[in-house]
């Protein structure tokens, strides 16, 4: 069998496949679909200090490939999660990671303080690039400075792997992985969604309530792919790499763009089962390769 | 939940924009317990421009033919596509999701009140309502005498009434103004339709001290209660409408407020 485990930070993953913050929700919303001891770590839905009640409908808008969304980090907070949700999944035969948000450094690093005590929980993702919340988020992830500050906080409190996930509406993401790396992070995750807006002709109104949202799903890849080669060569960290993965080929090239793993976002709305058959399709793909381990790809680009 | 193929039985164009697919499951596996009120997710290939699945509500079970029914009305290129399908061809179904309308334990005066594509979950409700030894009666609301969609099945079911704007078939004006709801006492409205129809009928059964339940048509992504992006606003907060609905209680929802 083809070597499919990798390594983040501390975590060993026992293959490259996981799933996007936002998308799969505690994975309990999955478990009719897969087997989700499948998967090499699950990234649950975005977890802020206070509960949040996110923003007003609608939310959501189709587009070419892809959809915009403007959820709002809606959440039950840090403590009905520690609470509720983590007895719920912590058994789960994966690695369970909360993706944190907040609207303050104060806030990140509390909320990654009540999680640095959950045995089950290996690593944070932390997230500096929601660009559908009025403050905080994507601010963080858009200056190399407040992104160095709230990774350089979060990591005095969390002892464990931390990974931050980046956001592509910047003129130059190398520079913030760099400046994440220097603070400690053990890990990027890209892309997060790009901000974008689509109005209706007819009525001339924005499709979104808050007028603009983030954009996700194929329409964003290439985007993705470029901002992962990039950043792969910019940090030595490891990069999980992600933007409208849709099977095992994207997610092959993510990997040789740089990605040592992946997350499956949008596209598990259309087949809840995506993930499961990447994993699959690129054990397949290392197994006619005579490739011993998906490692040996990483970055592993054939120039023309 | 779910995810298979089906096969396409049928595909008859009921009116100029409304079609009724009749779908069975391609592995001829016999189709689990279905409730009215719940939905499909139907995905649609090979276009960019329609990348989601799209949500159609269960219009009726028949197990005798092991099909599900779903009346599609064509508005954008992914219900076109759909409406496109011809018998022998498969389409892929998330199902069965979201919740149910309550079936009543006691006899009583039921109406079920629709409006346009949105009277589709009405007929399986009057279906399992008769299964149950209920009376179901349908005041049903449309433009035009033709968007009154699959009246000999209704018919079957219980007494329809009618109301269309040009006055084409039945009583002209809008379901809330059908002399019925002045004539008769109902204990129990069910409504699916268009927003603006459905808190008028909210708002007639709140004033009446009617129970009433509505089923929600939001825009949704997943279906299933991962992307929160079909919230409704209600007195619990924001929830989604794909799992803690389609069906409300009108009680919960702020449609009044």
């Amino acid at each position: 069998m083809a070597g499919l485990k990798v390594r983040i930070g501390d975590l060993e993953l026992k293959n490259p496949v996981m799933t996007a913050s936002g998308t799969f929700g505690y994975g309990t919303e999955y478990s009719d679909f897969m087997d989700l001891g499948r998967l090499g770590g699950i990234f649950v839905k975005g977890t802020t200090l206070e509960p949040r009640q996110g923003n007003d409908y609608p939310r959501m808008a189709e587009t070419p490939s892809g959809m915009l969304n403007s959820v709002g980090l809606q959440n039950k907070g840090v403590d009905y999660f520690v609470d509720h949700l983590y007895p719920q999944i912590k058994d789960y035969d994966t690695h369970m990671i909360v993706n944190v948000s907040g609207s303050t450094i104060e806030d990140y690093v509390a909320c990654a303080e009540k999680l640095a005590n959950l045995d089950k929980m290996p690593a944070i993702e932390l997230n500096i690039s929601c660009p559908n919340v009025k403050e905080g988020g994507m601010a963080f992830g858009t200056s190399c400075q407040s992104a160095a500050e709230v990774t350089r906080e979060v990591r005095k409190v969390f002892p464990k792997t931390l990974i931050v996930k980046l956001s592509p509406n910047v003129t130059d993401i190398t520079e913030i992985a760099r400046a994440v790396e220097d603070e400690g992070a053990d890990a990027v995750s890209l892309v997060n969604t790009f901000l974008g807006m689509a109005i209706d002709v007819e009525s001339r109104s924005p499709k979104l309530s808050t007028i603009t949202g983030g954009l996700s799903g194929p329409c964003i890849k290439p985007i993705a792919v470029r901002m992962v080669w990039q950043v792969y060569h910019a940090v030595r960290i490891p990069i999980i790499g992600m933007g409208g993965i849709c099977n095992w080929q994207d997610a092959i090239e993510f990997i040789l763009a740089g990605s040592t793993a992946i997350q499956v976002g949008t596209y598990n709305f259309i087949d809840p089962a995506a993930t499961v058959k990447i994993v699959d399709g690129i054990e397949a793909y290392l197994q006619r390769h005579h490739i011993a381990s998906v490692d040996e790809l990483v970055g592993q680009i054939n120039y023309l | 939940m779910k995810v298979s193929d089906f096969t396409i039985r049928s595909n008859t164009r009921l009116n100029d924009r409304n079609y009724l697919l009749k779908v069975t499951p391609a592995g001829n596996e016999p189709l689990p317990e279905m409730y009215p009120g719940q939905f499909v997710q139907i995905r649609v290939d090979n276009s960019p421009q329609v990348f989601l699945r799209r949500p159609i509500s269960i219009n009726y079970i028949d197990h005798q033919q092991n099909e599900i029914w779903l009346l599609i009305q064509r508005v954008g290129e992914g219900t076109a596509k759909i409406s496109d399908l011809s018998a022998g061809e498969t389409m892929n179904l998330l199902f069965p999701l979201g919740s149910s309308f309550s079936l009543p334990d006691q006899k009583g005066n039921f109406l079920l009140i629709g409006g346009g594509v949105g009277t589709a979950p009405l007929l399986f409700l009057g279906k399992k309502m008769r299964e149950k030894g209920l009376e179901p009666e349908f005041l049903l609301g449309g433009r035009s005498e033709k968007d009154i969609l699959q009246r000999d099945d209704f018919e079957h079911l219980g007494t329809l009434y009618c109301t269309t704007e040009d006055g084409s078939l039945g009583e002209k004006g809008f379901v809330t103004q059908h002399t019925i709801l002045q004539k008769k006492r109902y204990d129990f409205i069910f409504t699916c339709g268009p927003k603006p129809m459905m808190v008028a009928v909210a708002r007639y059964a709140k004033q009446n001290g009617i129970s009433c339940e509505a089923s929600l048509e939001n825009l949704m992504a997943c279906g299933f209660g991962a992307c929160l992006c079909c919230i409704e606003k209600t007195i619990r907060g924001n929830v989604c409408a794909c799992t803690e609905g389609p069906v409300f209680n009108i009680n919960e929802l702020t449609w009044l407020d």
